[in-house]
């Protein structure tokens, strides 16, 4: 027998109910991404003065910058590297913490402080950390003999931003994946360990499978920050250099859209953004999801 | 029926309560990105002013960096609520100039509140730089410098450096020595790269940054700035980056600290350090002019001004625009801008104001002000030296910075550099050009 709601009353109720939802996405979603694609059709001074159509010049533009593809590939490094960390840094963690620990609760509370932190704060503590005069972690670098320079050496200032990128998001992830793990219950890993299954083997045949929904949850969430939410940092931490090397396209939007006042340019590499991460997004429903195990 | 009377009691008090602004002090947002002890000076320069007269209140508020605040400013505007006074720094000022209507023109506000002023009561080397073709001020110089080399004459002593450096090669030899005496990691640096590599040192050397006197005399500029010269002094920096006689020290400003904990001996950077260098330095210092090469015909030509101007905002009310002319008039007041001079490091903006500095014998005991002074009056301007005015120009000293780099960390050479910061700067020049009309 099916079951269902039937709402005799009025047949406006339910969409009353719905609203609130598809208002915020409209207003927070659809609207600004469909300005988005708008603008990057028009050309614009900064002010907003003179606006004109110019069709797809602005992609053309786009497309003739080796920049463009330079930024292409830092975000594919960058994002790789970040998602890739602190998904599993953060599973480390809450398996540690998930143990019976006597200080666990401090512990998980640690943990959790970084994502309080605001992202362009947390950029300049790692900025002054790591300035190879001033910081208090370059100097015992340089004294390893290690020639230490994130102002000049592109690999220095992009292990920095993802350093901090990384520490920034382990706290979220941390506290997903303790949640996972807390829900996973306890009979199934018991009754592994009584049929003589070693440590090991119990995580990587049921736990990390009964994990899988958030780790699904986080890969996708992850993806969608490394994309988006990472520029705070890098423009704290290296405003993109040196000479480009940590510029990522997130970055350049706002690049040539805030300092070079280019709303134009700045829009289709928005739109481009965004394609990208809905296609990356679908993918990742459409052929990693069926891994996952609910 | 009473509800009734009670609704209409209320209304009436509100229309009352609502029509009483008009008694009330007009206040007037001042946007500003000065930091540290400038910070101070502007909230002191506002309180001053509003407890001078009870009219006007002046609202200094902090909006982070140079290009943050130009950001916010713009950002402001088109959400429709632009502060009445906005510091912006000189390389927005092709930006500003090009967005008739967002803008009201000094020159303009003062003749409709009818405050007294006289544009050539303005020293010309700073006001050329905020005027149009015909000399019309469009914006209010408030914080101007100049680049200057500072030196650490304690540590230039003990490393056996008998006399300040006054060219290039005389500071790449004073370099090697302060290295070999113990300033391992730096010889010598600069912060703002592209300002003292690029743009004041074109000006210094008299060729061009780019052509139509630097853009002065219209969009239609093309950069110039990848000569034999730019390319000749780029390769001795990357040479001695190498072992670190010269270490690079970031885009912005954050690298004047490595003068102040004494990393660096000799550190070229704004004149407006000055403020910082007293509060900070635990060491004799001085101020020099920038370093030239000898071999150049005609160098050391003059310098071009850096700092920042006050814009005020179009589409506000007439009542407001008196009390933002009220305070230019105030901040120009020759006693104020002695006092501002002498405390801060910048640059005196009226000619009264620098002669009575001058003659109350300030200079003599305090030679480090009137460096910058020099340094910018040296000669009679030429079309490479009158200043620059390039659209986009925020962005552009990122990009021009980022060829640098891209050359001191060995992934170009000078020339690629230069040549790629030419072109791609060119590109983002026609693309202003377009927008600009």
């Amino acid at each position: 027998m099916e079951k269902s709601a039937v709402f005799n009353s009025s047949r406006l109720l339910p969409y009353a109910l719905l609203a609130p939802q598809l208002i915020i996405t409209f207003v927070f979603f659809y609207w600004p991404a469909s300005q988005a694609v708008l603008q990057s059709f028009k050309r614009e001074d900064a002010f907003g003065l003179v606006s004109e159509f110019v069709g797809l010049e602005n992609y053309h533009a786009l497309f003739a910058q080796p920049e463009y593809y330079r930024a292409m590939l830092t975000t594919l490094v960058f994002s790789t590297l970040v998602a890739g960390l602190s998904l599993l840094i953060a599973l480390l963690f809450a398996t540690q913490a998930d143990k019976n620990l006597k200080a666990a609760p401090a512990y998980k509370t640690f943990m959790i402080w970084p994502y309080a932190v605001a992202p362009a704060v947390a950029g300049v503590l790692w900025f002054f950390i790591f300035h190879p005069s001033l910081g208090t972690l370059a100097r015992p670098l340089r004294g390893l003999g290690l020639d230490w320079n994130p102002l000049l050496n592109g690999n220095h200032a992009m292990t920095l931003v993802v350093m901090s990128a990384v520490w920034k998001q382990i706290a979220y992830n941390f506290l997903f994946f303790l949640a996972g793990l807390q829900s996973i219950p306890k009979s199934v890993i018991e009754a592994g360990a009584i049929d003589g299954a070693g440590p090991m083997r119990r995580f990587w045949t049921i736990v990390f499978p009964l994990l899988s929904p958030t780790t699904f949850f986080l890969l996708v969430v992850n993806v969608v920050y490394v994309f988006f939410d990472t520029f705070g940092i890098i423009d704290a931490v290296t405003g993109g250099g040196p000479a480009g090397a940590t510029t990522t396209m997130v970055y350049k939007v706002y690049a040539d859209g805030r300092l070079g006042g280019n709303l134009g340019g700045s829009a289709a590499q928005s739109v481009v953004l965004m394609v990208i991460v809905i296609a990356l997004t679908a993918v990742q429903f459409k052929y990693v999801e069926r891994k996952v195990q609910y | 029926m009473m509800l009734r009377h009670f609704g209409l009691a209320t209304t009436l008090a509100a229309t009352l309560v609502l029509a009483t602004p008009a008694y009330a002090v007009i206040e007037l947002q001042w946007w500003h990105a000065m930091t540290g002890a400038n910070n101070d000076v502007v909230n002191k320069l506002a309180a001053d002013f509003n407890a001078s007269q009870s009219d006007y209140k002046v609202m200094p508020s902090f909006k982070g960096g140079y290009a943050d605040t130009m950001n916010a400013g713009i950002a402001a505007f088109r959400a429709g609520n632009a502060p009445h006074i906005m510091q912006v720094f000189e390389v927005g000022t092709a930006t500003m100039m090009s967005a008739t209507g967002a803008i009201k023109p000094v020159y303009q506000l003062m003749k409709d509140a009818g405050e007294p002023f006289d544009p050539k009561a303005y020293l010309p080397t700073i006001t050329g730089y905020y005027s149009t073709s015909k000399g019309d001020m469009l914006s209010f110089p408030f914080n101007s410098s100049s680049t200057v080399m500072w030196i650490n004459k304690d540590e230039l002593k003990k490393a056996g450096v008998a006399e300040i450096p006054k060219t290039w090669p005389e500071v790449f030899a004073a370099a090697k020595k302060l290295k070999a005496a113990g300033h391992e990691t730096c010889g010598f640096s600069n912060a703002w790269a592209s300002w003292v590599h690029i743009e004041q040192f074109s000006a210094w050397h008299n060729v061009p940054i780019g052509s139509k006197a630097n853009g002065l005399d219209g969009f239609d500029t093309e950069l110039k700035f990848n000569s034999p010269l730019h390319v000749k002094h780029l390769q001795n920096l990357v040479d001695l980056q190498k072992d670190k006689t010269y270490d690079y020290a970031g885009r912005a400003n954050a690298g004047e600290a490595r003068f102040g904990s004494g990393e660096c001996a000799i550190f070229l950077t704004s004149s407006g350090y000055y403020g910082t260098a007293k509060g900070t330095a635990k060491f004799d210092f001085t101020s020099a002019p920038m370093p030239y090469y000898p071999d150049v015909a005609g160098a050391p030509q003059n310098s071009i001004i850096g700092g920042a101007s006050l814009w005020v905002m179009g589409g506000k009310k007439p009542e407001e625009y008196k009390g933002v002319a009220k305070f230019f008039a105030f901040l120009s007041d020759t006693d104020r801008q002695a006092k501002l001079h002498q405390e801060s490091g910048y640059l005196p903006i009226t000619k009264a104001a620098y002669e009575k500095t001058k003659a109350d014998g300030f200079y003599d005991k305090n030679p480090i002000l009137q460096t910058p002074l020099k340094a910018l009056t040296n000669k009679e301007p030429t079309e490479n030296s009158r200043g620059l005015r390039f659209g986009n120009m925020v962005q552009m000293r990122e990009l021009w910075s980022e060829e640098i780099e891209a050359a001191l960390a060995g992934k170009k050479t000078a020339q690629e550099a230069l040549d790629a910061a030419v072109s791609r700067g060119n590109a983002m020049l026609r693309t202003f050009e377009k927008t600009a009309k």
